[in-house]
């Protein structure tokens, strides 16, 4: 029922013409973070066709500057390095393509294939920093489930921002979706735990818990959010079936820091990377996938309900070399 | 805040100080690690560049060479460098032009500009200013109402914005009705955008142009990466920002982004945001924060964040019952209460200096809600027992954790930390700072 986090085969005809869509769409968006990666790239290997320490210097200069971030790009380099000593790489235009697979190793590897769900309702913890977006891209998860016939109910447990209530109150209308919440200021957890009561009478097919933006290195915060969880476990075994870390593209090497975190509080079972419309972003997330084997999800590229997407490692890459 | 560059740094010098004199290679292996150090911390790769072949520069003339503490001379370039790079004084909000002032405030997407907004409000409330919150993002479901709930909170006036008014006529309305009822600064929250959505773009353009704001500042998160250049510089380039207010620094960014902004707009750091609550809103201070990231602590901060809370009189009391040796847990219970106003414990460790190169307590995160178990450990004594813990007995202990809602291992605990806390005092009466490392070492 819920497969359709991870590839939605059992409909090809639908997928392709939704996959074209995203594809131009994904190249278009990110077409300005390809523009510098890879012109980079091509007028680094323009005129080159020995592999040399200047090369891999200037290969290192750009992976670093699209924020893979020292760690993995030295990792990269280290390797194409290795090849160059064994002459298994000898030219420039087959040290891209290299490259390329290897980013795409790394961020494919942990796409994992999940079971299918059958829980009622499926519940969804979302989580992350403040202001990376966790309430719009909740927006947009359930005008996607609404558009595959589910019964979507949004719970508002941000009780601590001002009028994070009232935003995703203005995101349940739009969408369609039935919304719990209670006064600002009330305890997250209660609040979960009376919504999940309304889920399993009203028959709810999915359940988003909005959560309070929060630094994950504030110790109360995280525990008030471990709280949450074992609230949900309680009241329904097995619970919440995904929690998706929301993470800001244009975060540099600290999106690492908060995956570790989040994911050592409350265990992370995706992420969704947002505001990925912006400019030369992207390569945390090789980072992220390389270190903590979570996979990505959704990324968000854009304001309007639509703008998300399942996060295609290949149409990713493509978008970015191609 | 920039912690983990400041251990990074830390071993990199470390490593310098055991040399005798530095070498040219020396200087290359410490400044390799310092590139690496920054970048890692999220600084732009181009600015990096540029920083480090400063220091090269200036580093491999006679100044270190012929130094006799090779170590700290290069720590002494690096750190000048970096608070130059960071920029000169510090800069509060410029109130000169057009008047009423106005403030806009401008960034990407969930950077903070609404928190800022109302915390910027109070910081000028508390300096004599009549301040008048405008909410202009439009766009965002409850953006407005979440303006007005600060306001509310803050007491203060706030422009009633409604969605499906434009922006420009928000902010030329609020102008008007703030020169009628005398508010004299106006600070405006501009809707979150991408620096390259033009239409977006020329809106805050034409805002510009109507209102003739005296500060353009740019809201930025303090874990952007290395695209903090492109999107400050193209801020700057579309609207002429006057300074910037870096967010989220309570976190764990290194915050290379300070740097790189710095660099590329040239346009002064303000204020850095270091919390959630509206207060908790700082001046940036540029040789301070190279301090911190050197690991010299931010001793300055510390001793006027203490002089802003801590209460004269009873500092003074303080001082003579540690002479006296009679500090009671009374005391202590005055001082939790004075420590919970400077700030968290996180926040106050790390402006100690030494403290954070202490190995006990790398790693510590200090748990708030122990806080509020000690003070109400302490609220259930009896004054005699506050005043001499000596007598409190198995019975009393029980006593105390009943009426504290703890255990008689948490009353145990408290006691034979104050006892501890009493001894570290003495020591501090006889010599300062090494004696406590060596009580934590030890």
């Amino acid at each position: 029922m819920f497969k359709w986090f991870l590839k939605k085969k059992e409909e090809p005809q639908e997928k392709a013409e939704e996959e074209s869509g995203l594809f131009q769409r994904l190249k278009d968006q990110i077409a300005r973070t390809r523009e510098s990666f890879v012109k980079q790239v091509d007028r680094l290997f323009l005129g080159k066709k020995e592999i040399d320490a200047d090369l891999l210097d200037s290969l290192e200069e750009i992976l670093i500057t699209a924020d893979l971030g020292v760690s993995t790009a030295t990792e990269l380099i280290e390797r194409i390095r290795e090849k160059v000593k064994r002459k298994e790489l000898s030219d420039a235009f087959a040290l891209k393509n290299y490259l390329r697979e290897e980013i795409l190793t790394l961020l494919r590897s942990p796409q994992k294939e999940g079971e299918e769900i059958t829980a009622s309702p499926f519940v969804i913890l979302v989580i992350g920093v403040n202001g990376t977006g966790k309430t719009t891209t909740i927006g947009k998860l359930a005008h996607r489930f609404k558009g595959l016939g589910q019964n979507v109910m949004l719970v508002a447990a941000d009780t601590f921002r001002a009028a994070a209530i009232e935003q995703l109150e203005i995101w349940s209308k739009r969408a369609g979706a039935d919304l719990i919440k209670q006064k600002s200021g009330s305890d997250p957890s209660a609040v979960v735990y009376d919504a999940l009561e309304a889920a399993q009478s009203r028959k709810t097919d999915v359940m988003i818990i909005d959560t309070a933006g929060r630094l994950h290195t504030k110790v109360n915060l995280m525990e008030e959010l471990k709280k949450v969880q074992r609230v949900i476990q309680k009241k329904m075994p097995g619970a919440p079936h995904e929690i998706l870390l929301v993470l800001d593209a244009t975060t540099g090497q600290n999106a690492i820091s908060q995956a570790k975190l989040f994911n050592s509080a409350v265990g992370i079972t995706g992420m969704v990377l947002t505001k990925l419309d912006g400019t030369a972003k992207g390569g945390v997330v090789v980072g992220i996938s390389n270190e903590l084997k979570i996979p990505i999800r959704f990324i968000g590229i854009g304001e309007k309900m639509e703008d998300l997407r399942e996060f295609d490692p290949d149409a990713f890459v493509s978008a970015l070399f191609d | 805040m920039f912690e983990s560059l400041t251990e990074r740094l830390d071993r990199i010098f470390k490593k310098l100080r055991g040399y005798g004199k530095l070498t040219e290679q020396n200087i290359q292996d410490g400044l390799r690690e310092v590139r690496l150090a920054l970048l890692e911390a999220d600084v732009n790769y181009k600015v990096v560049k540029d920083f480090v072949n400063t220091v090269h520069e200036r580093a491999v003339g006679q100044e270190v060479l012929d130094s006799l503490t090779p170590g700290q001379q290069l720590i002494k370039i690096v750190h000048e460098e970096l608070t130059a790079l960071m920029g000169g004084q510090k800069q509060d909000i410029n109130f000169s032009g057009k008047w009423p002032v106005s403030i806009m405030l401008v960034g990407l997407q969930g950077s903070g500009k609404t928190t800022t907004a109302g915390k910027l409000a109070l910081h000028l409330r508390g300096k004599g200013r009549r301040p008048y919150l405008v909410p202009a993002d439009i766009y965002r479901p409850a953006a407005i109402e979440q303006l007005q709930k600060l306001a509310n909170d803050l007491d203060m006036p706030a422009y009633p914005s409604v969605p499906d008014m434009k922006p420009l006529d928000i902010c030329q309305r609020a102008m008007i009705l703030a020169r009628e009822k005398a508010y004299d600064t106006v600070i405006i929250d501009t809707a979150g955008r991408l620096h390259i959505d033009t239409v977006l773009m020329d809106e805050l353009k034409g805002i510009e142009a109507a209102i003739d704001p005296s500060e353009i500042i740019l809201v930025a998160d303090a874990m952007t990466g290395q695209d903090a250049v492109n999107i400050a510089e193209k801020f700057n380039q579309t609207l002429g920002l006057t300074g910037i207010i870096l967010t989220k620094m309570d976190g764990d960014a290194r915050g290379g982004a300070a740097l790189s902004i710095k660099a590329v707009t040239q346009k002064p750091i303000k204020f850095v945001g270091v919390g959630e609550k509206l207060d908790a809103l700082e001046p940036f201070y540029p040789d301070r924060m190279a301090s911190r990231i050197l690991g010299m602590g931010d001793v300055l901060t510390l001793i006027e964040k203490a002089q802003a809370t801590f209460d004269a009189k009873k500092a003074v009391e303080l001082e003579k019952k540690i002479r006296k040796e009679s500090f009671t847990l009374e005391d202590f219970r005055d001082q939790l209460q004075q420590i919970k106003k400077m700030g968290t414990l996180e926040q106050i460790i790390g402006m100690i200096p030494g403290l954070n190169k202490i190995k006990s307590l790398q790693g510590l995160r200090p748990d708030e809600s122990e806080l509020v178990r000690i003070e109400a450990i302490i609220n259930s004594m009896t004054r005699v027992e506050r005043r001499n813990y000596t007598i409190i007995n198995g019975s009393r202990r029980r006593r105390i954790a009943q009426g504290s809602g703890t255990s008689v291992q948490d009353v145990n605990k408290l006691l034979k930390n104050f006892v501890h806390m009493q001894k570290m005092m003495k020591r501090l009466k006889k010599g300062g700072l090494r004696n406590i490392q060596n009580l934590f070492s030890g």
